[in-house]
């Protein structure tokens, strides 16, 4: 159990594990995507003007009641089923009592002791499994919004969908523990779960954090670190809360149970609250709703239609692809990217080879996305669609493919087509890059070339046959690069060789 | 248009009566309606059963009615209605008897709202009550207590006091109450109508302000059992607002065959102790000894559960309602106070000003109960027991139709009799608890009173959906003149 946990950005940590186990787990709250709320009918939507999706229900006013939202059960299930839970036929949801102007019933509908899904797992890069403890449905509150001496409160969030992911405490390092939250993240955005937007709070993490001496089976006192918006952040908030339990311990001290937050700017966590201070939710079943039944048929139905997970999709990709585990996964990181590669290879089947378009694709596509995502000021992730007209990237690849025009116009055409939005065939006739490959034509080139370059051509006889390639730049430079190099290239060394017979 | 007599009598006419002559316009809406806004205005204010008249609106309403033919699932056509102050109706007040909600007013309607202005009918007012439908006697409001129409000096019962009163007063043929643990059966009993608990999740409690949600009915009163079964026609649906409501609708049996005769009635006779009231106990037996003479069968039964009434519900309401009140905190509505300095004052200043003494009391025995640590022993084991009597009380419908007993050991007590002890009160419900506990239809009715007594209501509980076969007893027992309302009878 406790091997050592090499830390590549934290070597005060790797000290530390020397005689310390790091035990992390994770909590991620995770907004679901879903058109309405949880329990209302209002609109969940982001960026909406304030109090605009509200109604009785997730206003909490006298009377209104919760109805569960069908959609949002189907999309945890998605969830659980992906990470390989046991789906819970009955499942409750209970009330957590507490006060504050963000909650309008002063309670949170969730799940407490009968959640929807127990188990389940995610593995690592370094084949650690990291297992899932349960994953549960409930709502998000409000938010408080202070403006001055002022506070106002703005309900549009209020009773949106979340799933919690709850990990056992299975991970031992930061970097174990960004890289088990960004494997999540890309199950909930590739399974179309949620938006999974961190800036705007669609995925929320939460990691306890303790220590134990080293092969030690009794956990230490654990500190959690509350909503950390932010992969790297995340790490850097377990490695300084690592150091700082270290610390208290190797000084002879005692970790006391509590909430912490993590200030970025000054790269350390601070307490929020000690567990004297804890609250008692009164969790009791919630009365409004009866107990949530999944069939075996729903869950069947929802297994059938679940889109496919990033490393299924990889795997497949090498299959049927024939692509190099590295291309393959590079594609497969962004389902957009994947979505739109797949659509390329299927339209142009038998006309360009997968591994050709691959090439393609994360060249020309990959750095078109990149330069199109730093205009908008966004990352390349955010964006929905690829910036590229799959209906023009197909007529240029036909093109090329056809021989109509040669690879290097290839490039320069798709540059055009990205600046002017025109079609690829429109720009070829516009400038008249129809390649050259009549055999007249390229003789006649190819002859010229030749005729004003004897001194060159004797120099290539007397053995400087590296200048082969400058006959054939040549020619090309007449042409404006329009010459098939495929057939100019024979028609030189067959021309020169006939040139050389003569002499 | 019409020669009907405004005598004093008018205000007696039943709901099927008067729909069916606005219908054929025999009877004009309006002028019917704004004389009983008369009658209301020179009555109420004894009474003070109705705590927002509105006249305005109903007589709108009224003119609107009037001036086009009624539709054919317009039952109620131009029919008044009270409402409880606890369900909410767009612009009426919904106050819940409460300081906590005053000024506060509905901002959307109850399923029950719409489905009975889409029946036709015309609300007319809103009714006092026990805040937050918390008490046995309509004293715990903060528009003061209702007096009860037969004698003022008594309580009309509560929780919906106002509602049973107003009904008994003849303010309307039908008023909306609702039932936590005998919140309108009780008053119904007080009052001599009937009152009825349909099966939990038969009406929609979409609107009505939560009490114990796992118990809470809203509930009917009338003056006779073809009204009550007319409103059951109507508020009996399936509605996809509550997550609770049953999935199958009221269908009416009124009349469609005998329900004396051949059926076999439990009664609980070891409840029937000398803690019931003399006068109940001989209305009690001359209602069993005739319903025998009609071929009605009777077995004596035991329900070892209903011991644990009082505790387990005690537990569950205050439990659900410490929760369910959490909402008035004094951010987006009703009462706020003036003297806070930072976030925890405003919710405890706000609460310990804008809640009564009892609302308090239960909120701080809801608390406890769900504590950490307390939850187990109060909360969980409540729930055990409440599975215990639902188990106990299907088993004993496996051999019987009904089960007979009083709905209240006594009849309307003396106003200020019981509020001194909170436990005296909590007594009063022994008989209608178990119905919520067991999520049971039952119906209170009224018995004939000879003597210049106050009234007394006999209670009936039926197996779990059999709401219609209920109100077919009771309807045969009304034909029968063996109950038979008390309204207008010995008023003062």
């Amino acid at each position: 159990m406790s091997e050592h946990v090499f830390s590549k950005n934290y070597p005060i940590l790797n000290k530390i594990t020397e005689k310390y186990d790091i035990v992390i787990g994770i909590e991620v709250h995770c907004q679901l995507a879903s058109k309405s709320k949880m329990f209302s009918r209002s609109k969940n939507a982001y960026g909406d003007a304030p109090n605009s999706n509200i109604d009785p229900t997730c206003l909490a006013l006298p009377g209104a009641l919760p109805v569960v939202n069908e959609e949002c059960i189907d999309l945890a299930l998605r969830m659980g089923l992906a990470v390989g839970s046991t789906i819970q036929k009955v499942s409750v949801f209970a009330r957590k009592n507490y006060f504050y102007p963000d909650l309008p019933k002063g309670y949170q509908i969730t799940q407490y002791d009968k959640p929807l899904c127990f188990g389940g797992s995610l593995t690592l890069q370094n084949k650690k499994v990291v297992r899932i403890e349960r994953i549960q449905l409930e709502e998000d509150a409000g938010k408080n919004i202070h403006v001055g001496t002022a506070s106002l409160v703005d309900y549009n969030r209020a009773g949106v969908g979340l799933i919690e992911i709850v990990s056992c405490p299975d991970m031992s390092s930061p970097e174990e523990a960004s890289e088990y939250l960004k494997k999540l993240h890309s199950y909930v955005v590739n399974l179309d779960i949620s938006d999974g937007d961190l800036d705007r709070g669609n995925f929320r993490a939460d990691a306890n954090v303790s220590l134990k001496p080293k092969g030690s089976s009794t956990f230490g006192q654990r500190c959690e670190i509350k909503n950390v918006n932010s992969f790297k952040y995340l790490e850097k908030a377990i490695a300084y809360e690592v150091e700082r339990q270290h610390e208290i311990i190797e000084n002879g001290g005692s970790i006391s149970m509590e909430t912490r937050g993590y200030d970025s700017d000054k790269n350390e966590t601070y307490s929020l609250r000690t567990k004297e201070n804890a609250k008692d939710y009164r969790y009791f079943p919630e009365p409004d709703l009866p107990p949530l039944i999944i069939s075996n048929e729903r869950i069947e139905r929802i297994r059938s239609i679940l889109p496919e997970l990033p490393e299924t999709k990889t795997s497949r990709f090498i299959e049927t692809y024939h692509l190099p585990e590295y291309d393959a996964k590079v594609i497969c990181a962004s389902k957009v990217n994947s979505t739109y590669f797949e659509k390329l290879v299927s339209q142009l089947k038998g006309t360009c080879d997968a591994k050709f378009l691959a090439n393609f694709f994360m060249t020309e596509v990959m750095r078109a996305i990149k330069i199109y995502a730093d205009t908008k000021g966004i990352s390349p992730d955010e964006l929905n669609e690829v910036p590229v007209s799959l209906e023009h990237c197909v007529s240029l690849l036909k093109l090329q493919a056809n021989g109509t025009i040669s690879g290097r116009i290839g490039k320069e055409i798709f540059e055009e087509m990205i600046s002017s939005g025109k079609s690829p065939n429109l720009i070829v006739k516009e400038k008249n890059l129809i390649q050259i490959s009549d055999d007249i034509s390229i003789h006649e080139i190819c002859l010229k070339v030749l005729n004003e370059n004897q001194s060159q051509l004797n120099d290539y006889f007397q053995g400087k046959e590296k200048l082969f390639g400058f006959f054939v730049g040549q020619a090309m430079k007449i042409s404006g690069g329009k010459l098939n190099p495929g057939k100019l290239n024979e028609r030189m060394k067959e021309m020169i060789e006939s040139q050389r017979n003569k002499g | 248009m019409t020669n009907f007599n405004y005598s004093k009598e008018f205000c007696s006419h039943d709901a099927t009566f008067l729909a069916e002559n606005f219908r054929s316009k025999k009877l004009s809406i309006v002028e019917y309606i704004s004389n009983l806004f008369s009658y209301i205005e020179q009555e109420n204010p004894s009474l003070n059963a109705l705590t927002s008249l509105q006249k305005e609106a109903a007589l709108q309403r009224a003119k609107e009615l009037e001036h086009r033919p009624a539709q054919s699932h317009e039952i109620l056509f131009g029919v008044p209605i009270v409402l409880k102050e606890n369900i909410q109706k767009k612009g009426f007040p919904v106050q819940c008897a409460s300081r906590m909600l005053e000024g506060y007013k509905g901002q959307y309607d109850a399923t029950v709202v719409s489905l009975l202005e889409n029946a036709g009918a015309i609300f007319i007012s809103t009714a006092n009550m026990d805040e937050f439908a918390m008490g046995s006697s309509n004293e715990h409001s903060c528009h003061g207590p209702v007096k009860n129409p037969h004698h003022f000096k008594h309580s009309p019962g509560g929780s919906s006091g106002g509602s049973a009163a107003a009904c008994a007063a003849g303010f309307a043929p039908l008023a909306l109450g609702s039932d936590t643990g005998g919140s309108v059966r009780e008053p119904a009993a007080f009052c001599g109508i009937y009152g009825f608990k349909p099966t939990y999740g038969r009406i929609s409690r979409y609107g009505l302000v939560a009490f114990g949600s796992s118990l809470d009915q809203i509930s009917p009163f009338a003056r006779s059992i073809s009204d009550l079964d007319i409103i059951m026609r109507i508020l009996g649906q399936p509605d996809v607002r509550d997550a609770t409501s049953l999935c199958t609708s009221y269908e009416s049996q009124l009349g469609k065959e005998n329900f004396l005769k051949g059926r076999t009635i439990g009664v609980p006779r070891s409840l029937l102790t000398n803690a019931v009231d003399k006068r109940v106990l001989v209305a009690f037996e001359k209602l069993e000894a005739k319903m025998r003479d009609f071929g009605t069968k009777f077995v004596d039964i035991e329900i070892s559960t209903l011991k644990y009434t009082l505790s387990v519900y005690y537990v569950l309401a205050s439990a659900e309602a410490s929760s369910n009140l959490s909402r008035f905190d004094g951010i987006r509505y009703g009462h706020r106070t003036q003297q806070a300095q930072d976030l925890f004052e405003l919710y405890s200043q706000t609460r310990t000003e804008g809640f009564g003494k009892e609302v308090k009391r239960r909120i701080l025995l809801g608390t406890f109960a769900l504590s950490a640590g307390y939850y187990d022993a109060f909360y969980g084991r409540a729930l055990a027991a409440r599975d215990l009597i639902v188990e106990e009380f299907a088993k004993v419908f496996e051999t019987i139709d009904f089960i007979y007993m009083p709905t209240a050991p006594s009849s309307a007590f003396l106003l200020g009799e019981s509020s001194l002890d909170p436990m005296q009160e909590y007594l009063n419900d022994i008989f209608t608890i178990p119905a919520n506990l067991a999520k049971l239809p039952a119906i209170s009715l009224p018995a004939p009173i000879d003597d210049e007594g106050l009234p007394i209501g006999l209670q009936f509980y039926a197996p779990q959906g059999n709401d219609a076969q209920l109100l077919a007893l009771a309807y045969d027992l009304e034909k029968q003149g063996l109950v038979k309302t008390t309204a207008f009878k010995n008023m003062k």
